[in-house]
C-alpha cells in the first residue's frame, strides 16, 4: 500500500492550508557565528569534581552543530556562516590574519546549511588541528588583532540582504574575557579603541552581536572588563547578562542553545479588559508540531523541480473557467448560492481582538478541552504604554487565586473561545524553562465535543468498578514504575530524526542507511527489575485472578461484534464471486480494465490484499499480485 | 453503506408561563431541524405541542383524555415544512410546567449532529509485555469545521435540469525550463527538501527505508501531574475506554484511574494507532473517575510535543521591569476583578461551559443558508443577541461587579505610545470595538456648550468619515475661543482650559500638532492684546504648552521650546504690569 509520508505524519484533521500552523518568517535571520580557536578554548575544564572534562571549543561547536540541524529541521530560510578566530591558518577574503571562515564545497560562506557542511561539522574537532590550527592572535609587541580582524570578516560576510529583510547578528564565543588584558600602555589602549570602533560601526550598519560568553566555576566570565563595551550594556542590561556557568557542560549547552535563536513573535495583539481598557500583547508560537517537508515534484529524468498548475474545468460543460466567486450548498433539495465575501462576513462576528469575558477557577479547565497548541502571550508597551504593568497585575492575581480567563480571540480563519492560563517563571540551572506569561488555550464548542462515556453507560447492569484492595495495588505498582524526572519533550521525534538522516545520507550519496535510535522506546530493562515485575504480578492477580492469558482472548459475552460478522460475510462472498472469474486470461489479454472496481475488488478481498486506490492501482496491485 | 436514521419527536410545551420563551425556543428547534436536513437528511421528526388551548391528538379520539396536546406534525422525514412551523409556534393558554437554562446553553445543548463514534484503535494498552489490558480509543473532542462548500459554475445552460454546476480542478506539473510541456505522470518523481537541495526519492526506496514502529498503546511510566503543564497538551483529545463487555479490562482501567486520581498521577505512553502509520505519538493519560454507576471509568489522552516541537525562547522575568511593578493598591484592583469578575460563582451554573457553548459562526451559516433557501439574496443576519453572549462580555455579568471594574479603570494609567504613529491604527480599532459593544450610542455631530469636552471626543472618535476629526478640531477650536473671549472676570477660565486640554490630547491622538500650536500661539497673542493675561498664568500653572516634537514627531516645537513658551510670555505681563 503506498502511502505518503505527508499523510502518515498529519493527522486525518490537520488542514494544511491552516495559517496557524504556517507561520510565515517576514524576515530571515543572517547569523555568523564567530567562536575563539584560541588555546585558552582547548584547555579541558571540569565544571564538578569528578565529573566530565570538557573544552570550551567543544561544548561551543557541539552548540553549532545542532542548531544547523534544528534549522534543516524546521526548513528555515537563514543564513549561516561559520568563523573562527586565534587560528593558525586563515581563510577569508579580506586576508587577515588569525581568522579562519570555515566551509565546504558548493555553498556561499554565509548561505543556508548544506548536508555537507552539516556533515562535516560534525567531524569538525578531529580535523581542527591539522586543517586550521589554535593559535592566539593578539600577543604583546606584535600589531595583530585577531577580534578585530574577525569582527571586521564576520561585517563583511553580513554585507549580503538588506537591513530591512533580514535580522543580521554575530554570535560570539569566548572564554576570554579580557582579550587585551596581556598588552600594557599606548598599545592596549589603542587596540581597545580601534576594536570598539570596528564593533561599533557594525553596529551601525544594522549588526547586533551577541555575545555567548563560556566561564570556568573558579573564574567567572567578566563582562565588564571589556565587552559591555563592546556590546554597548549599560545598567540594568549588564545586571540581566547571565554569563553561562552551570552546575554540568549540559545546562552550559542548554543556556547557549536557547540563546541562539531569535525570538519570532506572531502577531501584536490588542487585549480588551473592559471598555476603555486595553493594553498590547505579543503572541508567539512555542509549541507547533514539526513535520518533514512537503513533497516537491521532480522531472525523473533531470531532477529539476515541476512547477503545478490548476487549472478549473466546469463538470457539466467541460469549459475552462477562471478561480470561480461563487460556493454553493445542497440544502432542502436546492443548491444554494454564496459569494466568498459573504462567507468571509459570516466568518467575522467580531474585531479581531481578544476580548475578555470574565475568569473562572482552574477547576473548570478539563483535560478535555484542548484542540491545538497553545499560544504564549506576553505584554508590550511599544504601543500602549501601561499594558506590561496591568498584565503583571493580572498575571499574580490569577496565580494566586488559581484562576484563568475566558476570552474570546476573533481572528478570521476561526474566531474561538479561548483560555488564559497563566504561567509563573520556572528558573533551574540550564536557565529559564518556562518563561512568565500567559498561554493561550483554544477551547472547544460543545459542536467539538463528543459524548463517548454515554455511549459506553449501561443503565441495566452495574459498571463494575475497582476495589480498595484494587486500587492499593495499582497505587503500588504506580510507584514502582515512576519517571521522576520526565519533562515534556525530552524525547526527539524517532520519524522525523530518520526522515532527516536519510535524506542526509541520499543527498551526500552514501549507500549505509543511519541507524536513528528510538528514545521513545519503554524501558524494557527497568521494567525487567524484581521490584517492578512483584509489583505487575501482584496488580495483574487482584484484577484477573491467576488464569490471566496474556490478556488476548476474553469472552465478549458471547458476542461477536457487528463490524467483524460483516468483514467475514464480505470476504465469504469476494471468494465466491472471485471464483468466476478466469483472471489470468483477463489479465493476460488486458480485459481487466474493462472490470467494475466491484469486481476487480473480488479479487484483492479473496487475496487478503489492501481496496484502496483508484482502479488504475487496484489492476496493477492484481498484476504484481499474479506475478504478470 | 446502512446509515443509522434518527427518529425524534419535539415536544413543546408552549403554555402561558412559557411565552418569554418561546422565541428562543423556536430559533433552537427550527436549527435543529436545518441541522438534521444539512447532515442527516434521512432523519425523522415529529412535533408534539402541550399547554395549548385546543387539543388535537390521536389518543383523545381514541381513548379520550390527553388534554391541550396538539400533534402539530406528523413523524415524518425532515423538510422545510418542519423548519417553518417550528418558527412559528402558536401561543398556548394553559400553564406547563418546563425550566429552560441560558439561551445559550440551550442552543449548545442541543446535539444536532449525531456523529457515529468511530475508534481511533482497539487493542491493547501495555503496561508491561506481561501485563495487557483491552481497550477502545475514541475522539474525544473533534474540531468541527467550517463545511467545505464546492465551487459553482454558471456555465450549464438554465435549462439544463440535470446540471450539476460542480467545478473540476485539474492539476498540471510542466517542467521549469520548457513550460509548455507536461509531463506525465510516470516521469514524476517525490523530492524532499533538505535545507537548500532538493533529494529525489522514489515511493518504494522510500518505504524501504523509512521509519515503521508496530501498531502498539505501550505505557512508559507513571508521573506526577505537575511535570505535565497544561500548555504542553498539542491536539484535539481522545479517550480510552475498556473494552466494553469486558469485566476484567473495566475493572483494570477502574483501578488505575482511580490511584491515579488519588495519587495526583499521570501515565505517558507512546502510542501507534495503526499499523503503517509511519510515525509515533507521546501523549499523557490522565484520570476520568466516574460519577455515574451506569459509566465506566476511563482516561483522557493528550498528545504531548517532541523535542523538535517546542521552540525555547527566553523572556524577561517580570522582576527586570522595575518600573512597571504595579503596587499595592493596582494589585488588589486586579485581585478583585479577577475574583469578582465571575463566570462560575459558587452555588450558580457556570457561564459559557465548552459543552454547551455553540460555535456562532456555524450557527450564523445555518440561520443565513435557511434565509437563502427562501430569498437568494438574503444578506448576511446580524449575529444574534444570543450568540453575542459568546463573544462580548455578558451585559448582565458585567453589571454585577461594576464597580471593580470601575475601580480596576481607576487604578491604572494607560496611554499610547507618543513617538508612535501608529497609535491612529489602535485608535480605529478601539472606536470598532466600542461601536460594536454599543451599537446605539449617538452620533455627536456638533460640539454644544452643555459637554463640549465628550462632544469633543465622540467626534474625534467617529469612523464613518475622516472629515470628523477636522471638523471636531475646528469646532473646539471656536469654542475655546468663545469661552476665552466671552469669559466675564474670569468665570468660563476653568472650562476654558479643560477645552484646551481635551484638544490637545486629540491633536496629539490624531498627530496634527500644527492645528493645535498654531491655535495656542494665537489664542496667548490675542490674551495679552486683550489683557487677558490670567488666562496664560493659568495655562502656564497647570503646564499646558505647545505640543513638542517628542509628543508628536510631526511637530517643529523643541521640549526646550515647549517649556519656554509660557515662561516667555509671563516676562511680557510683567512687564505690562510695571
Amino acid at each position: 500500500m503506498e502511502l505518503d509520508p505527508d499523510d502518515v505524519f498529519r493527522d486525518e484533521d490537520d488542514d494544511p492550508d491552516n495559517d496557524f500552523y504556517q507561520e510565515r518568517e517576514a524576515s530571515k535571520d543572517l547569523v555568523v557565528y564567530l567562536v575563539d580557536a584560541s588555546p585558552k578554548m582547548f584547555q579541558l575544564t571540569s565544571l564538578q569534581e569528578n565529573q566530565e572534562e570538557e573544552t570550551h571549543f567543544h561544548v561551543a561547536v557541539s552548540c553549532i552543530a545542532q542548531a544547523l540541524k534544528t534549522q534543516i529541521i524546521n526548513r528555515s530560510y537563514d543564513e549561516v556562516a561559520i568563523c573562527f578566530f586565534n587560528t593558525r591558518e586563515k581563510k577569508n577574503l579580506q586576508d587577515l590574519n588569525g581568522v579562519y571562515v570555515f566551509n565546504v564545497a558548493e555553498r556561499e560562506d554565509l548561505d543556508r546549511p548544506t548536508a555537507r557542511l552539516i556533515k562535516e561539522f560534525d567531524c569538525i574537532e578531529e580535523s581542527f588541528t591539522k586543517e586550521i590550527g589554535s593559535q592566539c592572535g593578539i600577543l604583546s609587541g606584535s600589531r595583530d588583532n585577531s577580534l578585530y580582524n574577525a569582527l571586521w570578516v564576520a561585517q563583511a560576510l553580513l554585507r549580503k540582504g538588506s537591513a530591512k529583510t533580514a535580522d543580521k547578528r554575530i554570535l560570539m564565543f569566548t572564554n576570554e574575557d579580557d582579550p587585551f588584558g596581556s598588552m600594557k600602555g599606548i598599545t592596549k589602549i589603542d587596540m581597545t579603541r580601534t576594536t570598539l570602533q570596528r564593533a561599533k560601526d557594525a553596529q551601525d550598519l544594522g549588526i547586533s552581536i551577541e555575545l555567548l560568553p563560556l566561564s570556568r566555576p573558579d573564574e567567572e566570565f567578566n563582562v565588564s572588563l571589556f565587552y559591555s563595551d563592546l556590546l554597548g550594556l549599560e545598567g540594568d542590561d549588564l545586571t540581566q547578562f547571565l554569563p553561562s556557568v552551570g552546575e554540568r557542560f549540559e545546562d552550559m549547552k542548554d543556556q547557549l542553545r536557547k540563546r541562539m535563536f531569535r525570538k519570532r513573535k506572531v502577531r501584536r495583539i490588542t487585549f480588551s479588559i473592559s471598555n476603555g481598557i486595553t493594553i498590547e500583547l505579543n503572541s508567539y508560537a512555542l509549541i507547533r508540531p514539526t513535520v518533514p517537508g512537503a513533497i516537491t515534484w521532480l522531472d525523473s529524468v533531470t531532477n529539476v523541480p515541476l512547477t503545478t498548475e490548476r487549472s478549473f474545468l466546469c463538470a457539466d460543460t467541460g469549459a475552462l473557467l477562471q478561480e470561480p466567486a461563487k460556493r454553493f450548498h445542497a440544502y432542502k433539495n436546492e443548491n444554494i448560492k454564496f459569494s466568498v465575501e459573504e462567507l468571509s462576513e459570516i466568518k467575522r462576528v467580531s474585531t479581531g481582538q481578544l476580548c475578555l469575558l470574565g475568569f473562572k477557577p482552574l477547576t473548570c479547565l478539563k483535560d478535555y478541552h484542548n484542540l491545538r497548541p497553545s499560544t504564549f502571550v506576553f505584554p508590550s508597551d511599544e504601543e500602549v504604554i501601561g499594558s506590561t504593568c496591568i498584565f503583571i497585575a493580572l498575571h499574580r492575581s490569577m496565580l494566586r487565586l488559581k484562576r484563568f480567563a475566558v476570552a474570546f480571540y476573533g481572528s478570521s480563519t476561526r474566531p474561538q473561545l479561548v483560555a488564559l492560563v497563566a504561567q509563573d517563571e520556572i528558573i533551574t540551572a540550564s536557565g529559564q524553562v518556562e518563561p512568565p506569561g500567559m498561554h493561550m488555550i483554544y477551547l472547544p464548542y460543545s459542536d467539538d465535543i463528543r459524548q463517548i462515556e454515554e455511549l459506553h453507560s449501561d443503565v441495566n447492569s452495574m459498571i463494575p468498578r475497582a476495589t480498595d484492595d484494587q486500587i492499593n495495588k495499582a497505587t503500588a505498582l504506580m510507584k514502582r514504575i515512576d519517571l521522576k524526572d520526565f519533562s515534556v519533550c525530552q524525547f526527539a521525534n524517532p520519524a522525523l530524526q530518520r526522515h532527516y538522516a536519510v535524506l542526509q545520507a541520499l543527498a551526500l550519496d552514501e549507500d549505509e542507511m543511519p541507524e536513528i535510535k528510538d528514545e521513545t522506546a519503554p524501558d524494557e530493562e527497568g521494567l525487567a527489575r524484581p521490584g517492578v515485575v512483584n509489583a505487575l504480578e501482584e496488580f495483574k492477580n487482584t484484577i484477573f485472578g491467576e488464569n490471566y492469558d496474556d490478556g488476548n482472548e476474553f469472552e465478549t459475552n458471547g458476542k461477536v461484534s457487528e463490524a467483524s460478522k460483516k468483514r467475514k460475510a464480505i470476504a465469504e462472498n469476494a471468494a465466491k464471486e472471485c471464483a468466476s472469474y478466469d483472471w489470468s486470461d483477463l489479465a493476460d489479454n488486458g480485459k481487466l480494465k474493462d472490470l467494475t472496481v466491484v469486481e476487480l475488488k473480488y479479487y484483492l478481498s479473496a487475496h487478503n490484499l489492501p481496496l484502496a486506490g483508484k482502479k488504475e492501482a487496484l489492476i496493477n496491485r492484481i498484476l504484481v499480485h499474479m506475478g504478470k | 453503506m446502512a446509515r443509522n436514521k434518527e427518529a425524534l419527536v419535539l415536544l413543546l410545551d408552549v403554555g402561558r408561563f412559557m411565552h418569554n420563551n418561546l422565541p428562543e425556543i423556536e430559533k433552537v428547534c427550527s436549527m435543529l431541524v436545518q441541522k438534521k436536513l444539512i447532515y442527516s437528511k434521512n432523519d425523522e421528526v415529529g412535533v408534539v405541542l402541550f399547554g395549548t388551548e385546543d387539543t388535537d391528538n390521536e389518543l383523545t379520539n381514541e381513548v379520550g383524555g390527553y388534554e391541550h396536546v396538539v400533534v402539530l406534525r406528523h413523524i415524518k422525514v425532515v423538510d422545510g415544512d418542519v423548519v417553518e412551523a417550528l418558527q412559528k409556534l402558536p401561543r398556548g393558554t394553559v400553564a406547563g410546567d418546563l425550566y429552560v437554562e441560558s439561551p445559550t446553553s440551550l442552543l449548545g445543548a442541543l446535539r444536532t449532529r449525531n456523529i457515529s463514534p468511530v475508534t481511533v484503535y482497539r487493542g491493547h494498552l501495555e503496561i508491561s509485555s506481561q501485563l495487557k489490558i483491552k481497550v477502545w480509543v475514541y475522539k474525544k473532542t473533534s474540531e468541527e469545521k467550517f463545511p467545505t462548500l464546492k465551487k459553482y459554475s454558471d456555465k450549464a445552460p438554465p435549462t439544463d435540469k440535470f446540471a450539476t454546476h460542480e467545478i473540476k480542478v485539474d492539476y498540471e506539473y510542466k517542467s521549469i525550463e520548457d513550460s509548455g510541456k507536461i509531463v506525465p505522470p510516470e516521469q514524476r518523481i517525490k523530492g524532499y527538501r533538505y535545507g537548500p537541495q532538493v533529494v529525489p526519492i522514489s515511493s518504494a526506496e522510500w518505504d524501504a527505508v523509512k521509519f515503521k514502529p508496530e501498531k502498539s498503546v505501550k505505557l512508559l511510566g507513571f508521573t506526577d501531574v505537575s511535570n505535565i503543564m497544561r500548555h504542553y497538551y498539542m491536539k484535539d483529545v481522545s479517550i480510552f475506554i475498556a473494552e466494553p463487555g469486558n469485566p476484567k479490562a473495566i475493572l483494570a482501567v477502574s483501578a488505575l484511574v482511580r490511584a491515579m486520581k488519588e495519587m495526583n498521577k499521570v501515565a505517558i505512553l507512546r502510542c501507534v494507532w495503526r499499523q503503517g502509520q509511519g510515525n509515533v505519538v507521546i501523549g499523557v493519560l490522565t484520570p476520568n473517575v466516574s460519577e455515574k454507576d451506569s459509566v465506566p471509568d476511563s482516561f483522557y489522552f493528550n498528545v504531548l510535543p517532541f523535542a523538535e516541537d517546542v521552540r525555547e525562547f527566553q523572556f524577561p522575568s517580570f522582576s527586570n521591569f522595575s518600573s512597571w511593578q504595579p503596587n499595592e493598591q493596582q494589585q488588589e484592583a486586579a485581585d478583585n476583578l479577577v475574583k469578582m469578575f465571575d463566570l462560575a460563582p459558587a452555588g450558580k451554573e457556570e457561564v459559557l461551559p465548552p459543552e454547551f457553548t455553540p460555535n456562532p459562526v456555524l450557527e450564523r451559516f445555518y440561520r443565513h443558508l435557511e434565509l437563502k433557501s427562501k430569498n437568494p439574496d438574503a444578506p448576511v443576519p446580524p449575529l444574534d443577541e444570543t450568540l453575542k453572549r459568546i463573544t462580548i462580555p455578558d451585559p448582565e455579568v458585567l453589571s454585577q461587579c461594576k464597580f471593580v471594574i470601575d475601580e480596576f479603570r481607576r487604578c491604572f494609567e494607560l496611554k499610547e505610545n507618543p513617538k508612535l504613529k501608529k497609535s491612529r491604527k489602535r485608535a480605529y480599532e478601539i472606536e470598532a470595538f466600542n461601536s460594536i459593544e454599543n451599537p446605539s450610542a449617538v452620533k455627536v455631530e456638533k460640539i454644544g456648550d452643555l459637554t463640549p469636552v465628550q462632544d469633543f471626543e465622540a467626534m474625534m472618535s467617529r469612523r464613518d468619515n475622516s472629515e470628523w476629526v477636522n471638523k471636531a478640531i475646528k469646532e473646539m477650536k471656536n469654542k475655546t475661543f468663545d469661552l476665552v473671549e466671552n469669559s466675564f472676570v474670569g468665570d468660563t477660565y476653568q472650562k476654558a482650559l479643560e477645552c484646551l486640554v481635551s484638544l490637545r490630547k486629540g491633536c496629539i491622538l490624531e498627530q496634527e500638532p500644527k492645528q493645535f500650536n498654531d491655535f495656542l500661539r494665537h489664542l496667548c497673542k490675542f490674551c495679552q492684546e486683550k489683557d487677558l493675561n490670567t488666562f496664560c498664568e493659568l495655562l502656564a500653572s497647570k503646564g499646558v504648552t505647545l505640543i513638542s516634537k517628542n509628543e508628536a514627531i510631526d511637530s517643529d516645537v523643541t521640549d526646550d521650546e515647549a517649556k519656554s513658551f509660557l515662561v516667555k510670555i509671563e516676562p511680557k505681563h510683567e512687564q505690562r504690569e510695571q
